[in-house]
């Protein structure tokens, strides 16, 4: 079953356009990464799932209901975890969970909530005391206190140091072992890879690309790289690969062949290929190419 | 569904107690301002006798009438509209709307605490006064006080809210709201008496509503001789104030950080 439906969605600020015309839809189970730069309308596009912002143009459907009217019904099924903390200082990290969890009506029990994203030995610290890292884990409770079948993340890693980030990807594969379909946004590239089954990649308000990210690497049209090291007064390799300084690179659509054709040449002509590596495009690579296309097309404009 | 929408009301002022406790600064102006306030006007004033309403009071009356204002007001406006700011800049008011808790439970939950606190204050103040200056306690106006506490609480928390649309974070906050209501305590007879008071700003003393308020809480603590301690015409105009308030609150008031 679907449980989010985006078709031709548009909005602009103050008529400055966010979002145009972005479609996807994800289904039940799945976990969806929204991947763009800053302002590439993520958020936005998220905050009018989540029923904060009014959208100008489009069609939205989550679970069956229009975000935009609010229902509670609506509100029961999603959490949401926003990009920014806001918390009460004065409020302890339990009180907090039990507070915003008051609304549904199933709520995860305040202790499984904070167990699952590692905080139960801080049940009792007023949130005003916790570190960065703690307050963003906290976040993440919140966003399950009503126990959702639908989780929003918006950047939930940004900032956190590498071992923080590893903890919280832990947990998010955990959610989405349960079962919780999950809709992401960032703009680590890792990230993505890392959480997502399949990643929507916005530039300037547009979907760019999108696919799993396996598939999204394979679209691109080179998409392995060999390179190698040959002595100053070698021939010239096959494969017309260039190089500067001894180092030679290569673009090949079919790694085995190619290697085969260089690897030949090689020990036919009794050379050796010192460091030779074989790099396979990583999502990053997509991406990068894909937001510098979008930001040549700007500079044309 | 009503029942289980009050049990959250409920929870959110007990909540909102909470915070309202282990927060120094606004438990400290809230609470002990007012009893500070209390001793050093009575030590200011001396307790000369006074009439109010043709009855001779101490002037300890005057000046507990007077506190008891400031209490209200300063739990049900000033520190309603602060720490409700501060919960919409820090995006937990936004976080709360994220959730399927009817909205309105979440203010009223705050505005029952506000209410709850000012009645505490007033106790506490009338008790002071009664005990330390022989101030006058009502007894046979007390459903009169009681109103008129209760409509001064609503209009004021109405204005609190009103007043955080005009407020553009949370920084500001204290300034801007303390600013919008401090002069009118010393210029509309609720402090200091005043006796011979120019023409306009006896007109603007009867306007806005800290004086409306601080007399009809006079006629219910001191009435005039035969009187149920009722003052309709100042309890009107504070009626309006509340009414006004809640219509701003209604269609300014937001939940999301002030951009």
């Amino acid at each position: 079953m679907t449980a989010i439906h985006v078709r031709d969605l548009h909005k602009a600020y103050r008529g400055v356009p966010a979002v145009q015309g972005i479609s996807f839809s994800v289904e039940e189970g799945e976990v969806l990464a929204l991947l763009g730069p800053n302002g590439a309308g993520k958020t936005t596009t998220v905050e009018i799932l989540e029923g904060f912002r009014a959208r100008d143009s489009g069609l939205v459907e989550v679970f069956g209901f229009d975000p935009g009217k609010g229902e509670r019904q609506y509100r029961e099924r999603v959490g949401i975890v926003l990009q920014d903390t806001a918390v009460d200082k004065f409020l302890t990290v339990g009180e907090t969970v039990e507070l915003l969890g008051q609304g549904y009506p199933s709520p995860l029990p305040v202790g499984e909530a904070l167990t699952f994203v590692g905080l139960s030995e801080q049940r009792n610290t007023r949130v005003g005391k916790l570190s960065g890292g703690q307050r963003r884990r906290l976040d993440m409770a919140v966003g399950l206190a009503g126990d959702p079948a639908l989780l929003f993340l918006d950047e939930p890693t940004t900032g956190f140091d590498p071992s923080a980030r590893a903890e919280a990807w832990t947990t998010i594969q955990g959610l989405a072992a349960r079962g919780t379909t999950i809709l992401l946004t960032t703009h680590y590239m890792e990230e993505a890879e890392r959480l997502a089954n399949r990643v929507v990649i916005l530039t300037d308000g547009r979907v760019a690309a999108e696919g799993a990210p396996a598939e999204l690497r394979s679209r691109r049209q080179t998409m392995t790289t060999v390179t190698f090291k040959l002595a100053a007064d070698s021939p010239a390799p096959p494969l017309g690969a260039r190089g500067t300084g001894g180092v030679f690179e290569v673009r090949v659509d079919d790694p085995t062949a190619a290697l085969h054709t260089l690897t030949s040449w090689a020990v036919a002509a009794g050379l050796r290929l010192d460091d030779l590596e074989v790099t396979r495009a990583s999502l990053e690579d997509v991406y990068l190419e894909l937001t510098r296309a979008a930001e040549q097309e700007d500079a044309t404009r | 569904m009503i029942a289980a929408d009050l049990r959250l009301v409920m929870s959110f002022a007990g909540y909102a107690n909470r915070t309202f406790w282990r927060n120094p600064a606004a438990a400290f102006f809230t609470l002990f301002l007012p009893v500070f306030f209390l001793v050093l006007f009575s030590a200011l004033f001396g307790n000369e006798p006074l009439t109010i309403n043709g009855n001779q009071v101490s002037s300890a009356t005057f000046t507990m009438v007077g506190i008891i204002t400031f209490s209200v007001v300063s739990a049900c406006y000033t520190n309603l509209a602060i720490s409700v700011t501060t919960a919409r800049e820090t995006g937990f008011l936004k976080r709360v709307r994220g959730t399927p808790i009817p909205r309105w439970t979440f203010l009223s939950g705050r505005i029952l605490q506000s209410v709850l606190v000012s009645l505490l204050l007033v106790v506490v103040c009338l008790g002071f006064g009664a005990v330390f200056y022989h101030a006058r306690v009502p007894t046979s106006t007390l459903p009169a006080l009681i109103i008129t506490l209760i409509m001064g609480a609503a209009a004021f928390a109405a204005l609190g809210l009103a007043m955080t649309a005009l407020v553009p974070n949370s920084d500001a906050a204290p300034a801007i709201v303390n600013f919008s209501i401090f002069p009118f305590y010393f210029v509309s007879n609720v402090f200091i008496p005043i006796s011979n008071p120019p023409q306009w700003l006896n007109v603007l003393t009867h306007i806005f509503p800290i004086g409306p308020f601080n007399e009809a809480l006079k006629t219910a603590v001191v009435p005039p001789l035969g009187s149920t301690g009722f003052n309709g015409g100042d309890l009107l105009v504070l009626a309006v104030w509340g009414i006004g308030g809640a219509l701003v609150a209604f269609r300014y008031f937001s939940w999301e950080p002030h951009p």
